[in-house]
């Protein structure tokens, strides 16, 4: 049983991480815009954007 | 898939043309690729910024950009001096659809020099731009810049970091997270315990454990369940009583009890029922708050980008864009053709046509002269004017509105929604069985006091209203979210309740019934040529007649050099000599054929031909008939309130088979008819969407308006239906029987699941183990029933 002497606290101490953490996330604004952070991540490639070619068919829609 | 259907959303008419302009997929009248010199222009610009790569990745067709017919806005308020002195505009966005418009607009605008930040949240469409220097009129060329790429800014009214109502969102998203947390560690320790009881745990593990489990939810029940006793108290303290009660006794009373059981080394301790029935209960509230959150700032956002600032002229005599409540007494505004008036006033300077549909339902236009009074609301038809600013206050015809309206709403008898009526019952009946459990047991029976009083808490702790209290908001959660899908803001808690008893419906003409715009009669004497002509001149203006028109043609070459004469008409150099399309005076000497329905009118002159009239009239909602006609299948009683003229309403009231209208109403007439029909103990829908309606919009049961209605009328309505068709009406009134339904089925799984269990623990076998279980699948079971509303079960025609 001495185990527990370990385990419980370890136990609270990793809920208590992922409490804070959530807690965080929260005040930092990132449940703000659920929509656009899923469709962001698509797009924002970090990188200079592609030089203007002109481009053969516009109308191109990815479906 | 998507981007055709987005387009036809956009269309107002569909000629099918093969491939669509390049920039917005609308069809292409001509050669070009591009719809209009609107769509050319954002294109050009998306070119130069290098940002092609949008057409490829948006999943919906671009917004139509409206080009020159912006209003210019105010900025003034949208733009803060951050503490580091750089900038910062916050606008709301229209036509922000999908993560290529994000992208598109943050990267076009991070390229101009001093951005340092553009950031569009696509849920609530707001844009923050943040930008280092302190150049005049940046805030305006960065709102050109959206506005150029087909968005349409405008400012809100109010800042979201001030929103009470945002503020109590966070409050339990954290409540909900601290409890989450909690539960999740109890229960933990309880299934030790729960696994224990069959003798392999000794009895100092199992008091550790409960002091472990005490430990943790003492201050979670003193941090989570704030919300239910500050709202408990407040009813308390009103004398009344609500769910919130209960709930607060119950979850005090177990962790009190089981914190004394631990004390005395008992065997059972509830502090997992206390902190899980805290977590479900917060789960309800939390989506109930978000999803009421998410239709209120969708309806401000409706109402901001309706809100356009008014052209005062200041001192200099320039013409500077100014928020109407700033505008003083006896200053001068200049109301563009075409213009909605944004402020009360006498005309100055001008002769025009004034649409007065929206403040007193008269749907033919009236005439304006200098020295004539015009209301905010009305639009300006034929010709620009100069207005002198006259009331403010008290004086105003909104001021008159508003006094209506409060009138109104004091005669409205207060609606108790239903679960605060069950809690009242529900409340006594509970606390009386627990004490009579007591009771029974220590006289009756002659149990020790604490062992009595342990069974008579569990009594508590089991009827604690778990499903109870979720019975309701579950079902509205779903609710609110299937109608804010269909286009449908639904802005009271109690709507649904209110919607759900309603037996009569009653609807004003102009602006609700129909769209509140002219349309072109047909007329066999009009032939396509005649009708395309007047169309290539039409297409230049921005007259709603000449709109009118060119609708009825569809997309098609623009005629080059018309000429705009404010107040008579076009006219337009053709090969064959002068055209000219304009009021009668205008196009000449006109043969007028006898017994002509009054209305709005355009003649067409052609060299060597005779003047052509084109009639028009204010449509009904291309579903109204459809949609009324189903209503009153269902056993709604129909009733027909505007203040037209009797001729047109009547002529409407036969046409969609209204039995029951009555014309020239006056706003007082309104608020006094629904009074009469509520007094004749009917449960009344009012729709309406003028400055007229509002104090009828306050005194019927429950009200809706559509989102093209003037901001009063929306704040007075509980609904707010968008789009062009009177279908999600009748979507509406659907939903809120089948809500109705499920609250009730919802209910009366609750009180049976207790009628069930409160025997079990007046007896004292109500174990924690069994009062979880109890707990969680009468919770799951009425989430799911819940559930069963977001399922269509028909598809919309």
């Amino acid at each position: 049983m001495t185990s527990l002497l370990f385990l419980i606290p370890i136990a609270l101490v990793m809920g208590l991480l992922g409490l804070v953490a959530f807690l965080w996330s929260v005040r930092s604004g990132q449940f703000e815009d659920l929509d656009g952070a899923g469709a962001r991540v698509l797009f924002d490639d970090g990188q200079p954007l592609p030089p203007p070619v002109p481009p053969p068919s516009k109308e191109k829609h990815l479906e | 898939m998507t981007s055709t259907k987005a387009a036809a959303l956009n269309l107002v008419t569909d000629h099918g043309a093969s491939l669509g302009c390049a920039h917005c997929g609308q069809p292409v009248a001509g050669e070009g690729r591009f719809c209009g010199p609107a769509c050319a222009d954002a294109h050009a610009l998306i070119h130069d910024l290098g940002l092609d790569a949008y057409y490829a990745r948006r999943d919906a067709a671009a917004p139509t950009p409206t080009g020159e017919e912006a209003a210019p806005l105010d900025l003034s308020a949208a733009v803060e001096t951050l503490p580091d002195g750089s900038h910062c505009l916050r606008l709301l966005l229209d036509g922000v659809t999908c993560g290529a418009c994000v992208w598109l607009i943050e990267s076009a605008l991070r390229r101009e020099p001093g951005v340092m930040a553009a950031r569009v949240n696509l849920t609530t469409r707001r844009l923050s731009v943040t930008w280092s220097d302190a150049v005049e009129g940046k805030a305006e060329r960065l709102a050109g810049i959206v506005r150029r790429l087909g968005y349409r800014p405008a400012v809100a009214g109010m800042d979201g970091v001030g929103d009470p109502h945002k503020q109590a969102e966070r409050e339990l998203v954290r409540a909900m997270a601290v409890a989450g947390f909690g539960m999740m560690n109890i229960m933990l320790l309880s299934v030790s315990v729960w696994s224990g009881h069959a003798g392999s745990m000794g009895d100092a593990t199992r008091t550790l454990m409960h002091w472990l489990s005490a430990l943790i939810a003492i201050p979670i029940v003193a941090y989570s369940a704030r919300p239910f006793f500050r709202s408990a108290f407040n009813a308390l303290k009103a004398g009344r009583t609500n769910m919130d009660v209960p709930i607060s006794l119950g979850v005090t009373l177990a962790t009190s009890v089981s914190l004394w059981e631990t004390a005395r080394h008992g065997e059972h301790a509830y502090f997992d029922g206390a902190v899980m029935l805290l977590f479900f209960l917060l789960i309800g509230r939390f989506l109930d708050a978000r999803a009421r959150g998410r239709a209120r700032s969708a309806a401000e956002h409706l109402l901001a980008l309706g809100r356009a600032p008014v052209m005062m002229l200041n001192d200099a005599g320039m013409a500077v864009p100014t928020a109407p409540a700033q505008v003083p007494v006896g200053a001068t505004v200049l109301v563009a053709t075409g213009e909605r008036i944004g402020v009360d006033g006498t005309v100055a300077d001008g002769v025009s046509d004034i649409d007065t549909s929206v403040v007193t339902g008269e749907s033919h236009p009236q005439p304006a002269r200098p020295g004539d009074r015009l209301f905010a609301g009305m639009v300006n038809l034929s010709a620009p004017l100069r207005l002198t600013v006259t009331a403010c206050g008290e004086g105003t015809l909104l001021a008159e509105i508003v006094r209506l309206m409060e009138a109104a709403e004091q005669g409205r008898a207060r609606f108790v929604a239903l679960a605060d009526r069950v809690a009242r019952s529900y409340t006594p009946v509970v606390h009386a069985a627990a004490l009579t459990t007591f009771l029974v047991w220590v006289l009756w029976v002659g149990l020790a006091w604490q062992s009595a009083l342990f069974i008579a808490v569990a009594v508590l702790i089991i009827t604690c209203p778990c499903a109870l209290a979720l019975a309701v908001p579950a079902v509205q959660v779903v609710a609110t979210g299937r109608l804010m899908r269909g286009g449908i803001l639904l802005k009271s808690a109690t709507a649904l309740e209110r919607l759900a008893k309603v037996d009569t419906i009653v609807f004003d003409k102009t602006g609700t019934l129909t769209l509140g715009r002219p349309d072109l009669l047909p007329d066999p004497a009009i032939d396509m040529v005649d009708l395309e002509l007047a169309a290539t001149l039409a297409r230049a203006s921005r007259h709603p007649l000449s709109r009118a028109i060119a609708r009825a043609a569809g997309p098609g070459p623009v005629a080059d050099g018309v000429r705009e004469v404010p107040g008579a008409g076009l006219e337009w150099q053709g090969p064959d000599g002068p055209v000219r399309l304009g009021r009668r005076g205008f196009v000449g000497p006109v043969r007028v054929p006898g017994g002509l329905i009054e209305g709005p009118e355009l003649w067409l002159a052609r060299p060597g031909r005779q003047p052509l009239r084109f009639t028009f009239a204010d449509a009904p909602r291309l579903d109204a008939v459809a949609v009324v006609a189903d209503l009153r299948r269902r056993g709604y009683r129909l009733a027909l309130l505007s203040g037209d003229r009797e001729p047109v309403v009547a002529a409407m009231a036969i046409r969609l088979g209204i039995a029951d209208w009555r014309a020239g109403v006056d706003p007082a007439g309104k608020a006094a008819a629904l009074a009469a029909m509520k007094a004749e103990g009917r449960h009344v829908l009012m729709v309406g969407d003028g400055l007229n309606d509002a104090a009828a919009l306050s005194a019927a049961d429950v009200s809706a308006s559509p989102g093209s209605a003037v901001d009063v009328a929306q704040t007075a309505a509980d609904a707010v239906f968008q789009g062009d068709r009177l279908a999600p009406l009748a979507e509406l009134l659907e939903v809120a029987r089948r809500a109705d339904r499920l609250v009730l089925q919802n209910l009366g799984f609750s009180l049976f699941y207790n009628l069930c269990a409160v025997p079990v623990a007046m007896l004292g076998h109500a174990t924690p183990l069994i009062a979880a279980l109890a707990m969680s699948s009468s919770s799951l079971v009425v989430l799911g029933n819940a559930l069963r509303l977001s399922r269509r079960r028909e598809v919309r025609t």
